[in-house]
């Protein structure tokens, strides 16, 4: 027997019948087709399929679809505006943050979260964020520098904007 | 699998009547795993997740009441209980990673009753009480009476842990956490111990209370360490005496995660590092 789900992704409204067993992050590739988020262990573990649920940090291979109803979630989809990357998107660019680039999508979504609640985040604290998201290629290195210097990326761009263009 | 999901307390518990065999689900962060890994096929599953009322962290003037599908992530960010109940807030912040802590519940780690439970030796120096609710009614549980075994509680069917009452405690002389796993990130513990200490005017123990987690097929407090010390002035011979008694309270296994030697040996360094802590 299915079950009928109300979900907000990336802004966009979405409602569909499920099967109760079905996973979050298979509604997300499998159900609208949005297969930026990567399933890595199936376990919790590596933090691959990492969505942001209602602003937190979540894996979504271990929600079902059903416990998502009438939450808002962000993909590594959503993160671009206007053709425009995301700041940290474009310090992973910028710093080379991503060897395989399986992790990343999982990396960066975490990275938002661990930005919005800590303004001055150090590497310290990028590391301790990062705990449950794994690297196989083990280049936590480029990644851990690329999200520090995300938060440089960010101011810089709209007191761009506002006045003083720094080429 | 089937899924209930109520959207109110009254339908949640009425279902549950209905059906004693689903498994209730609060963050899922244990229960996933083993679905996902086909060990509880075709279960039917009562979920919480909409129970927004259970979510919310109240405070009187002599308690705080945590509904039992606040988070361990939640727990971390609310001011008074930090202020008030460190030792928990210590606790949360080594569950998993802060995607493993935004969907796990309080309730739903006491209700999982794993021997390994973070925040189970905490609650147990708070002296904390679980409040059940069923279609039939409420009751009370102290923390300690809660627990059966491995994986096992004394809820009756249909019951469901409502909220957790901690009162505030004095301010005691020294609070001590401390997780024993094989690395420092999202590690399943070894051992965990938790400790509070009050101190009279002339340095001898006025109140003390001390537990153990993963050393026991459910959370220990050293009832015989905490009367012998009481009254007594924690000198490094009392101290050495009183970390004797230890194996009086608690029984650890060799499992997959550590050995009886091991865990022991380390509770007992734990121990003594509280009592003598500020000293």
């Amino acid at each position: 027997m299915t079950m009928p789900v109300s979900i907000t992704v990336n802004g966009t409204e979405t409602s569909h019948e499920v099967e109760p067993r079905l996973l979050l992050v298979h509604y997300l590739r499998d159900v609208i087709g949005l297969t930026g988020t990567n399933v890595g262990c199936d376990t919790s573990q590596c933090g691959s399929c990492t969505v942001l649920i209602d602003g937190l940090a979540v894996k979504s291979c271990t929600v079902l679809a059903v416990q998502g109803d009438g939450s808002d979630i962000t993909t590594i989809e959503g993160l671009a505006k206007n053709g425009e990357l995301h700041p940290i998107q474009q310090a992973f660019w910028d710093n080379h943050g991503l060897q395989c680039g399986f992790c990343t999508p999982g990396m960066i979504i975490t990275a938002t979260e661990i930005l919005k609640k800590n303004k001055k985040a150090t590497e310290q604290d990028v590391r301790h964020g990062l705990e449950g998201n794994i690297c196989r290629c083990t280049g936590y290195e480029n990644i851990v520098k690329s999200i520090v210097a995300a938060q440089s990326v960010a101011p810089a761009k709209k007191a761009g904007k506002a006045k003083k263009g720094t080429a | 699998m089937k899924v209930l999901r109520p959207h109110s307390v009254d339908d949640a518990l009425e279902l549950y009547e209905r059906h004693p065999d689903a498994v209730p689900l609060a963050g899922g962060t244990d229960f996933m795993v083993a679905w996902n890994g086909g060990s509880e096929n075709g279960r039917l599953i009562l979920d919480l997740s909409a129970l927004a009322s259970w979510r919310r962290i109240r405070d009187t003037p002599s308690m705080l009441r945590l509904g039992a599908l606040v988070t361990h992530w939640q727990l971390q960010q609310e001011t008074l209980v930090k202020k008030k109940f460190p030792l928990l807030v210590d606790a949360c912040a080594t569950i998993g990673g802060r995607q493993i802590q935004s969907r796990g519940t309080l309730g739903g780690n006491i209700a999982n009753a794993s021997p390994a439970g973070d925040t189970f030796a905490p609650l147990a120096v708070y002296d904390a009480r679980v409040r059940l609710r069923s279609a039939a009614g409420r009751r009370k549980l102290p923390f300690m009476d809660v627990f059966a075994g491995v994986k096992k509680t004394h809820l009756r069917p249909g019951e469901l842990i409502e909220l957790v009452e901690l009162d505030f405690p004095k301010k005691p002389a020294r609070q001590f956490f401390r997780k024993v796993g094989t690395r420092s990130a999202s590690a399943i513990s070894k051992t965990v111990a938790a400790g509070l200490l009050w101190l009279r005017r002339d340095g001898t123990v006025r109140e003390l209370r001390f537990a153990l987690g993963s050393m026991a097929p459910t959370v220990r407090r050293l009832y015989s360490v905490e009367s012998f010390l009481l009254g007594k002035k924690p000198t490094p011979r009392v101290v050495k005496e009183a970390v004797a008694l230890l194996e009086a309270d608690v029984d650890p296994i060799d499992d997959l995660r550590s050995t009886r030697f091991y865990r022991m040996e380390v509770s007992r360094n734990l121990l003594r590092a509280f009592l003598r802590s500020g000293s």
